[in-house]
């Protein structure tokens, strides 16, 4: 498949991934004829290409039955970011990062690497006294400018806090599930299932609801 | 579908050292004033939480002068480029928590705690959608109430939507929406606002209606949307308008609650600046949508962005600041 990304859209994402600090791993699983699944392992392709401290390990969500259960992959296509040890810190993308959702992922890569996401004291301080298990969707759209803003904060939560997972999830790629979760607005959140926040939401809305959960 | 507008840029070191002009707020207005401040040679950075201001609410732009049709995410990145090749600092991803005045500096303090100071500030921080404020609104948000139609179109594919508002920013909506819904109906309470230019082009299409002189009353539905309630102004009657979801275009709020204590605002909540953006407070100028001034467009923010930084230019001459 040819490269997704112009070339000038390449440089600008060279230009950025420039701060990375730490080397940062992809682990993207696909069965290489989903929906936007080449689509997919094309991108990561090529921000991977663009700095030597990303790197891309693609396994097959049918057969790497192992890596499924390690990640807890729960569809594809999908991808897991993890630190320079190796760590998988809650970090998940379900569908393509593309659209305006691409500013989220680069970020995810970046702060994943180790560039202060420069959440304040207070704020760190309360994610770090979590101690149940959290997990939480963002559902997008590739359309929606207001998206990848709550997606960069549920993943802070989760690089700061292991009883923490967050997951981006494209919307359009998966229907079904979108069904499911009533989402007909995005950013739409939900907390462990069941409590749900809509728009691009301070980390104070995320863990005053998070608070609240049992 | 692989339209990239990147938005994230290269973090900027932000220093003990004092800015000469701030512009805070990341839309036409800031931008440009950031500019023009950094052509006049000031020590210059826009802060904002991201790039484009409400031009990323919107899909296409064909009022701005040299573009007769431009995607509103390649005009961002025009504008964000233009800024990119003067070397203005972005610092973007951040929120500003307060501002306060101290001596001749103003002092912004970030969400992250972190404090950056200049002798200057530009006020760009936009509008916010305006609620239409009827029962039903607040408890459908997200569930078939939106304010945003390039975010939320995909979730109305083959359904019937109504878009609330008469001005460019609806019947731009409503346009967007016609490629997914099956019907769109434009309802709003007086006559259109919009350009002449846009309505010629919806008029050719052919699953767009509209209702004028309408106003709705309730959005009714329970656990989403159904219908919306609405008043024929003509003949008063009141009637119930099957939808599966609705979109509310009727302007913005000024996002002004940080400046409430620093500079002058009229009954709406806009900033008061005179002819040359200055507002009641000395070294604080306003642009954009946040000003008390009667039309939202690009280039009028822009323009104003550019009037506040010669004026701030001027300003920080004339103090020997």
């Amino acid at each position: 498949m040819p490269k997704l990304l112009p070339a000038e859209v390449s440089e600008q994402i060279r230009s950025l991934l420039e701060s990375m600090i730490d080397p940062v791993s992809i682990i993207y699983f696909t069965d290489h004829k989903c929906s936007s699944c080449l689509e997919t392992g094309q991108l990561l392709e090529d921000i991977a290409g663009l700095n030597n401290k990303i790197s891309l390990v693609v396994k097959d969500f049918a057969k790497d039955i192992d890596a499924v259960k390690q990640y807890d992959i729960r569809r594809i296509p999908g991808f897991v970011i993890l630190d320079h040890e190796q760590k998988d810190r809650g970090v998940r993308f379900s569908g393509i990062p593309a659209g305006h959702e691409i500013n989220s992922f680069l970020s995810a890569l970046l702060e994943m690497s180790g560039v202060d996401s420069e959440l304040n004291a207070d704020i760190l301080a309360r994610i770090k006294k979590i101690a149940k298990p959290i997990d939480i969707k963002v559902f997008v759209t590739l359309s929606c400018p207001h998206c990848p803003g709550a997606v960069q904060t549920a993943h802070r939560l989760a690089m700061q806090n292991p009883f923490i997972r967050s997951e981006m999830i494209e919307a359009q790629t998966f229907q079904e599930m979108s069904r499911v979760y009533k989402v007909s607005g995005v950013p739409k959140i939900v907390i462990n299932d069941k409590y749900e926040l809509l728009g691009d939401q301070p980390p104070e809305s995320f863990l005053d609801l998070i608070d609240k959960i049992a | 579908m692989f339209h990239f507008t990147v938005e994230t840029k290269k973090p900027s070191p932000v220093d003990e050292a004092v800015y000469d002009f701030i512009a805070l707020g990341g839309g036409p207005a800031g931008l440009n004033g950031a500019l023009y401040a950094k052509r006049k040679g000031l020590r210059t950075a826009v802060l904002a939480y991201d790039l484009g201001g409400q031009l990323k609410n919107t899909s296409s732009v064909d009022n701005y002068l040299g573009f007769d049709n431009i995607d509103a995410g390649q005009l961002i990145d025009r504008f964000v480029s233009h800024l990119g090749s003067l070397d203005v600092p972005l610092i973007t991803s951040v929120r500003v928590a307060a501002i306060e005045k101290q001596g001749d500096l103003f002092h912004l303090r970030l969400d992250s705690g972190r404090v950056i100071k200049t002798k200057t500030l530009l006020a760009a921080l936009g509008g916010s959608p305006r609620k239409l404020d009827v029962p039903g609104e607040e408890r459908l948000g997200g569930k078939g109430v939106s304010y945003c139609a390039t975010c939320d179109a995909p979730f109305f594919k083959d359904k019937h939507v109504v878009v609330a508002g008469g001005g460019n920013s609806a019947v731009e909506s409503a346009m967007d929406l016609a490629k997914w819904a099956s019907h769109v109906t434009i309802i709003h309470r007086s006559k259109f606002r919009a350009d002449q230019t846009l309505l010629d082009k919806l008029d050719k299409i052919a699953n767009i209606d509209v209702r004028l002189e309408t106003q709705i009353l309730e959005i009714l539905g329970s656990d989403h949307v159904e219908a919306v309630m609405i008043k024929d102004k003509r003949t008063e009657t009141v009637s119930s308008f099957p939808a599966d979801g609705i979109f509310i275009e009727i302007g913005t709020i000024p996002n002004t609650a940080l400046f409430i204590e620093l500079a002058h605002l009229n009954e709406s909540k806009e900033i008061i600046v005179d002819g040359f953006q200055q507002t009641s407070l000395e070294g604080l100028y306003a642009a954009g949508d946040i000003t008390a001034q009667p039309y939202r467009q690009i280039i009028i923010a822009a323009a104003e962005g550019a009037k506040a930084a010669l004026s701030a230019s001027n300003y920080l001459n004339k103090k020997g600041l």
